[in-house]
């Protein structure tokens, strides 16, 4: 039964097989370009025409935006960043998580509502933007920690995570005489790691990648800014000469030192610089990735 | 004083059950309390305080003054929003890039999740995955990037349609304004595709073999087969996702159209998020971007209960 094909099958097999394969070149053939263009010759490049190749290589764009310019230092501050904000994140999650998780919880209901309506609606732009500023947080690194410290989503993926473990965990550390901080972090945190996992990676992808905060909060202060909001500011220069493809279009701002860089070729080497350490993480994560893990966090 | 009620609470649960009030309550999960009140207060005043500057929607805000002590003018802000300001061409926008969103979302993710199913080979299937949601977690910046290059004079866009010979000379695509919905509806399928998929293959993933073992065996066809048990089998998935979809009409996005949104292209780009930032920040106008704001979220909120009502009476799934 399983291995008769029929004529049909082999025509659904080729079709399928193409549609993967144009899925496949479509979604990494912009990357693959950047890489190619981040090693090439920036002057060269603006002759058009690379593909998948450097035609002239060199490493001077990784070499200019590493070593002049303001990049090194906004790589440092998204790290640092992206890693306080995933740490204190998991930890707030899942504390908070596991007290709802439990059922005999006075404030469960009243705590959960609090957070689940959250998700539906939002104050808006100008109010969160007074509301930063009044708290005193505006150009400070702790914009970047403080507003984003916890979010609903995030915690009910993990106390409906924590709800299908087995409750006989819990009793048997009660009867140990363990107190529920000891058992939230002693014994649920380690259990939890699939979930962490999930939404460690989606709290530290976001911080990552976010750049509008950078723009509005702590665009003042140059020690503040972060590799995304930097790259912003390279695509808009990049973007505001399109449609001048003469080199003497692109002024010298970022090629004084070096010879031969020009915006778009530091934007590819920056715009590798910034997906590489995401493009390691990733896959990492595959195998949390279940589906009933993403919809059970979505349905309340 | 928590001792003694508890103990006395421990002796007597043994014979007959006593009802423990409030307070005793908090008293005995004082640890639980300890672990959720800051966190309550925090998200009362991140997410609940701010509503109050939506009074300012009312008001003719100007800095330096507390919201209390500002100059009311009632409605005024939102007959200035639909009359003068170009606020329903940005509704429009917003609407129409969404629904665009929306409609080649579902399709693109669910075909995608479909034809990834009939893979067999694991390894081969695993892989496609994994590339075809890697533009999931790439930031809207670089994003922005791609398609800026991509749609450029000499870009890969173009120099596909020349040598298809669909058009003759390279197009300027990100400076005519009537195309960028479509630029917008595909960088979003280009990133979010993939990602959406897998939502549909774990719901696939739970539908029973036997299911399509014994259709096999009454002779199915392959799309009888999806038509009447894959589909039926993510249906639940799908109209969560729908709900979700129809409250988030107004959330168009606000990163590709704000980073690719210049001279030529802003009448048909600017969405309400951009407009906010606009009149809000760039130009000042607290009210305004207030009002426009807080439309946003009342719309959406309606919308939301709107869909979730009409989906629970049809008996369908539900969201709240």
């Amino acid at each position: 039964m399983k291995y008769r094909v029929s004529k049909n099958d082999v025509i659904f097999y080729i079709i399928n097989t193409l549609v993967m394969l144009l899925v496949v070149v479509s979604t990494l053939y912009p990357f693959v370009n950047t890489l190619a263009v981040s090693f090439n010759d920036g002057l060269d490049s603006l002759r058009g025409g690379i593909k998948l190749w450097p035609r002239v290589f060199t490493t001077q764009n990784y070499i200019s935006i590493f070593s002049t310019g303001t990049l090194p230092h906004a790589f440092l501050i998204s790290v640092l960043k992206t890693v306080i904000v995933t740490v204190v994140n998991i930890v707030l999650t899942v504390m908070l998580a596991y007290t709802l998780s439990r059922k005999d919880f006075v404030l469960r209901k009243f705590i959960t509502t609090a957070f689940v309506l959250t998700m539906y609606f939002n104050a808006g732009l100008i109010p969160g933007f007074l509301l930063i500023k009044n708290l005193g947080m505006y150009d400070s690194f702790l914009v970047y920690v403080i507003p984003g410290m916890i979010s609903a989503f995030n915690v009910i993926i993990v106390r409906t995570y924590i709800e299908s473990l087995p409750e006989s965990i819990i009793e048997s550390c009660r009867i140990d005489g363990a107190g529920d901080f000891t058992i939230c972090f002693r014994i649920i945190f380690p259990l939890c790691i699939p979930a962490i996992a999930v939404v460690g990676l989606f709290v530290a992808v976001g911080s990552w990648n976010s750049w509008f905060d950078t723009l509005l909060y702590a665009s003042n202060d140059q020690n503040l800014s972060t590799l995304q909001f930097e790259l912003q500011k390279i695509l808009s220069s990049t973007f505001a000469l399109q449609g001048q493809t003469v080199a003497e279009a692109y002024g010298s701002q970022y090629s004084k030192s070096a010879t031969t860089t020009t915006p778009a070729s530091i934007q590819a080497a920056a715009t590798i610089v910034t997906m590489v350490p995401i493009l390691c993480v990733y896959p990492l994560v595959q195998r949390y990735f279940v589906g009933g893990l993403v919809i059970g966090g979505v349905k309340e | 004083m928590p001792a003694a009620a508890a103990s006395r609470s421990n002796s007597q649960t043994q014979y007959q059950p006593h009802k423990l009030s409030f307070w005793e309550k908090v008293v005995r999960q004082k640890q639980l309390v300890f672990m959720s009140v800051p966190l309550l207060i925090y998200i009362i005043i991140f997410a609940y305080v701010p509503l109050i500057g939506w009074v300012m929607a009312f008001q003719d805000y100007s800095p330096g003054y507390s919201i209390f002590q500002q100059k009311w003018v009632g409605l005024q802000q939102f007959k200035y929003l639909f009359t003068e300001c170009n606020f329903l061409r940005v509704l429009r926008n917003t609407i129409a890039m969404s629904l665009i969103n929306l409609v080649l979302g579902f399709v693109t993710s669910i075909l995608f999740a479909l034809l990834l199913n009939e893979i067999r080979n694991s390894i081969i299937k695993k892989t496609i995955q994994t590339i075809s949601y890697m533009p999931y977690f790439i930031s809207w910046v670089i994003c922005a990037g791609i398609v800026a290059t991509s749609f450029s004079l000499d870009g890969v866009i173009n120099n596909i349609l020349v040598s298809l010979h669909l058009i003759k000379d390279p197009v300027q695509w990100l400076g005519i304004g009537q195309d960028f919905w479509g630029i917008c509806g595909l960088t979003n399928v280009w990133k979010n595709t993939g990602f959406n998929a897998i939502i549909y293959l774990g719901a696939m993933a739970g539908i029973n073999p036997a299911l399509y073992e014994s259709a096999e065996l009454d002779g199915a066809s392959r799309t009888q087969k999806w038509r009447y048990i894959t589909l039926p089998g993510i249906k639940s998935t799908f109209v969560i996702l729908l709900i979700m979809g129809v409250a988030n009409v107004l959330n168009a996005g606000f990163d590709l159209q704000y980073l690719l949104g210049f001279g030529t292209n802003v009448e048909y780009s600017e969405t309400i998020d951009v407009f906010a930032m606009k009149y809000g920040i760039d130009l000042g106008n607290y009210s305004l971007s207030t009002a426009a704001g807080m439309f946003k979220t009342v719309v959406s909120v309606i919308l939301l209960l709107i869909a979730n009502g009409i989906s629970s009476k049809l008996g369908e799934e539900r969201l709240i």
